[in-house]
């Protein structure tokens, strides 16, 4: 078994050298705009750039947009299908399952084809309502984690006996979706909504394609066009992502303290 | 009850609109021509127009290579973090940093490799600095087929890790000891029990990762650009600029995809069923 | 002869010890219980018998062979967990065959020896069943078949019946005993339940906290407990505290009356303070000196009987036994009397005798707080 344990020692290094190094050298890259010595020039460019600050802003919008709408869609379909509507279970997991089969590219292959501006609902015909185009294929692309962290949520609080409870005590439907469900399942929303935050800022086919000013876009052309600005960006986009990340893990051991007078 | 169906229905229609549709349109539109008819021309064209067939083969090939390699690489991870004796840090750091690794893809995921590894970057200068070694010099190059399966790795290895390890914790401890009390070392409990136990899994996720990175474009995009000719590319071009001089087409290449991507995650799916079922 | 022998085993795991000096000889074909509350060792002191863990100090023998340093799977010891731990991907077959298919046994053989062995825990027509089609007591059967398809030398057992339904349990329990009378084998059973350790066992290792408190038959362990522990793990116990008047003869105190052992007392002085124990069939109740007389076959015996005077608090009806709970000053009693459905049962606040055999007042060593 000693055998083992070195082998495990030795996967586990050559493993972290190859996720942290390229984190290294993506940083390193990035302080080498100044010729000569490390800077942190690139990062100036890039936060005074208006364009960063413009299609940054854009996608936290659309984030923030997405997470409103996903909300809104899963919690009464998580909570209805838990409550009343079980058969339905299946059916529901499989839809939320379909954006990870079929690949992003091809559903807003499709949007571009169904809603262009010949068909019945143009929502491509403007920049309002292609906007919220990709809003919707962002919700689409959030739905599996987003669903998924709300059902587990809802799971874990016995729906059941909550609303039976809250309606034994004179509460009507809004009251006990406000009150009683929507403040337990808190921490699975939240936990949903920062993964979609991560996924929205920096998806590029859907923006790309829909043809609107977001983060993705913005990453592909100075990729293009400049030398040390895209390797500050990523180190800007994996701080986010980390701090997303982070986000979801102190929001989770919050709960865990509550619970445990 | 009729409060449950109307508190669904947005659910519904929305997934009906911007799911559903879209994709039965496409389907639907693979299978006809410019004029509308119903034709088996587009799907055909899949397989004998050489440009198509060609994107087809580089996709499978960049799937299959960092399916297979990040199948065993974030097997071996999850492996050491979880069997290996290891001190008790190691995993949960692991996990975390695969969650976040895992998430850390497109486009920013090619600039951070183009800075480690392209001609200017930290490890190839280091490398010709310190050990007079220059990679480009053995025919290796970050915008290759070996280049990109390489950086994909990073988003792959991460998810293999993270989707094995719930399976390597279902390993219990007992089966370990009464293979051992019965007379097996080391190895013959591997081959008879252990394996045996995780290899739809194992199959499983590995298919899951085949789909992942067939249906991924962004990194490519970055990376190799057009000299890269994969499937996704493709489609992103003929939607830009109908390069292929047929919409339908386009129809039949998102076809294709979904057919490759569907079947992946099908078989992981089915695979994971039957696993879960011995483990009961 | 001794077939299995523990000398001075020990256990230490940092600086905690969780197994102190273990000595124990076991015959051939003997059923040796290990019983104890959670956290006694027992597992601990089994699984180094198994190879699992690596005894501190000590040495094992197996027919005269030391085995203490040997791997888990050179020692040629069969075991059943008590979580079956049957191997989900083979069915039953390919689970009992595992150990022979190891070790290299031509497939004829292999398929003879399974079929015997499914015999012999009598479930012969679920050889192509998998484990999760089966319920828990048969699959533990399995288990037990897989573990003796080996011939192994020793059959360890740890708390295999904890998992089952108490049915189960009690069929599974003579199952197993009968079992393994049948095939001779030396055995070591671990588990928490003393009514199993009773009745199975040739002899029984009361363990707590690390330490063996007694080692013993069932007879032996019930009737004559050395430990306060052992009284008080082993069947239900009153316990008693009382003050020595007299050591020479065994006369002590106990709230403030007057009782006789039969043996001195060595192990302290006049003043100090002991513990006794009585068990509750040993006490019989008198609701006065006339029916005392009447009633008791004793009234012609050799050596006077024990009394207390003393008042019923609590008459619990359980079935076929009425347990009374008597009260002393400080101390009160519980004893059993059976179910007699043509005499009055006795009620609560009369005045009672309580009598016993100076034989049946158990002196107990160890701490007496």
């Amino acid at each position: 078994m000693k055998q083992a344990k070195l082998g495990s020692w030795i996967a586990i290094i050559v493993g972290s050298l190859y996720f942290i190094v390229p984190l290294i050298g993506t940083f390193e890259f990035s302080m080498r705009m100044r010729r000569g010595e490390y800077s942190f020039a690139a990062y100036r460019v890039v936060f005074a750039d208006p364009n960063f600050q413009a299609t940054f802003a854009y996608s936290t919008v659309m984030a923030l947009a997405t997470i409103v709408i996903g909300v809104v869609l899963v919690v009464p379909t998580s909570y209805w299908i838990q409550l009343r509507l079980q058969k339905l279970r299946p059916l529901v997991e499989f839809i939320t399952l379909m954006p990870l089969v079929i690949p992003a590219i091809v559903i807003v292959f499709g949007y571009l084809r169904l809603y262009n501006s010949s068909s019945i609902l143009p929502l491509t015909a403007s920049a309002r309502s292609t906007d919220l185009l990709l809003a919707f294929s962002y919700v689409t692309l959030a739905l599996p984690y987003m669903y998924r962290a709300v059902d587990t949520g809802m799971r874990a609080i016995d729906v059941r006996t909550l609303t039976e409870a809250a309606e034994n005590l004179g509460a009507g439907l809004p009251t006990v979706l406000f009150r009683v469900i929507l403040p337990n399942v808190r921490v699975a929303i939240l936990s949903g909504a920062f993964l979609t935050f991560a996924t929205v800022i920096g998806e590029f086919t859907m923006a790309s394609l829909l043809n609107r000013p977001a983060f993705g876009p913005y990453l592909q052309l100075i990729g293009a066009n400049r030398a040390y600005e895209p390797s500050a960006l990523a180190v800007i986009a994996f701080v986010v992502t980390w701090a997303c990340m982070g986000l979801i893990n102190v929001v989770g051991r919050g709960k865990q303290i509550k619970a445990t007078p | 009850m009729a409060w449950a169906w109307i508190g669904v229905t947005p659910f519904f229609v929305f997934a009906l609109m911007f799911l559903i549709v879209p994709t039965l349109y496409l389907v639907v539109g693979a299978f006809q021509d410019p004029a509308g008819n119903f034709t088996l021309a587009n799907l055909a064209q899949l397989f004998t127009q050489s440009s198509i067939r060609s994107a087809y083969w580089i996709s499978i090939k960049v799937s299959l290579a960092s399916a297979t390699f990040g199948g065993l690489l974030g097997f071996a991870l999850a492996y050491a973090a979880v069997i290996g004796g290891l001190p008790q840090w190691i995993r949960p750091t692991l996990m975390t940093f695969s969650g976040v690794a895992s998430n850390f893809a497109g486009l920013p995921l090619a600039f951070a490799f183009l800075a480690t590894l392209g001609r200017t970057g930290l490890v190839t200068t280091l490398l010709v600095t310190y050990f007079d070694f220059n990679i480009y010099s053995t025919g290796f190059n970050l915008l290759s087929f070996w280049g990109l399966t390489l950086t994909y790795l990073y988003f792959q290895i991460p998810l293999m890790v993270l989707i094995i390890t719930p399976a390597l914790d279902g390993l219990k401890r007992e089966w370990r000891e009464a293979s051992a009390i019965l007379g097996a070392s080391y190895w013959e409990y591997w081959r008879y029990v252990a394996l045996p136990i995780l290899w739809p899994a194992i199959l499983g996720t590995t298919l899951l990762l085949f789909a992942n990175s067939f249906g991924a474009i962004a990194t490519a995009y970055a990376l190799t650009g057009s000299s890269l000719n994969i499937v996704t590319i493709l489609l992103y071009a003929q939607i830009r600029g109908d390069v292929l001089h047929d919409p339908n087409l386009g129809y039949a290449l998102a076809l294709g995809m979904i057919l490759v991507t569907g079947l992946s995650n099908g078989a992981y799916i089915w695979l994971r069923a039957r696993s879960d079922r011995w483990q009961r | 002869m001794t077939f299995l022998d523990l000398s001075d085993v020990r256990k230490n795991y940092g600086s905690q010890t969780v197994v102190h000096k273990f000595d124990l000889d076991v015959e051939r074909g003997e059923f040796i219980s290990f019983l104890g509350p959670s956290g006694c060792g027992k597992t601990t002191t089994l699984r180094m018998v198994a190879g699992f863990e690596t005894p501190t100090a000590g040495a094992i023998r197996i027919d005269g062979k030391d085995i203490t340093r040997l791997r888990p799977n050179q020692r040629n010891v069969g075991m059943v967990f008590q979580s079956y731990a049957l191997f989900p991907n083979m069915t039953v077959a390919g689970n009992v065959a595992f150990g022979l298919k190891i070790a290299k046994k031509p497939a004829a053989e292999i398929a003879a020896r399974v079929e015997e062995m499914l015999k012999l825990i009598k479930l012969p027509h679920l050889g192509a069943r998998f484990p999760y089609q089966l319920s828990g007591g048969q699959q533990q059967r399995v288990a037990l078949a897989r573990a003796l398809a080996i011939s192994p030398q020793v059959l360890l057992l740890d708390e295999p019946l904890s998992a089952l339904d108490a049915k189960i349990r009690v069929s599974l329990r003579e199952e197993i005993r009968s079992l393994q009378r049948a095939l001779g084998i030396t055995t070591i059973y671990v588990t928490h339940d003393q009514e199993e350790a009773l009745s199975m066992s040739d002899r029984i290792v009361v363990m707590n906290e690390g330490r063996v408190e007694q080692i013993g038959t069932p007879f032996e362990i019930y009737n004559n407990p050395k430990t306060r522990f052992v009284a008080s793990f082993v069947g239900t116990l009153n316990i008693l505290k009382g003050t020595i008047v007299d050591p020479a003869v065994g006369r002590i105190v106990i709230d403030g009356q007057e009782v006789m052992t039969s043996k001195p007392v060595t192990h302290a002085k006049a003043g100090e303070a002991c513990t006794v124990a009585l068990r509750p069939e040993a006490a019989t109740l008198y609701q006065s000196e006339m029916q005392e007389a009447a009633t008791s076959s004793f009234a012609k015996d050799s050596e006077p009987r024990n009394r207390m005077q003393g008042t019923i608090e609590e008459v619990s009806f359980l079935g076929s036994v009425v347990r009374v709970r008597v009260r002393f000053d400080e101390h009160a009693i519980s004893l059993d009397t059976f179910n007699n459905p043509s005499a009055t049962p006795p009620a609560r606040g009369s005045q009672v005798t309580v009598a016993f055999a100076r034989d049946d007042l158990l002196m107990l060593e160890g701490a007496a707080a």
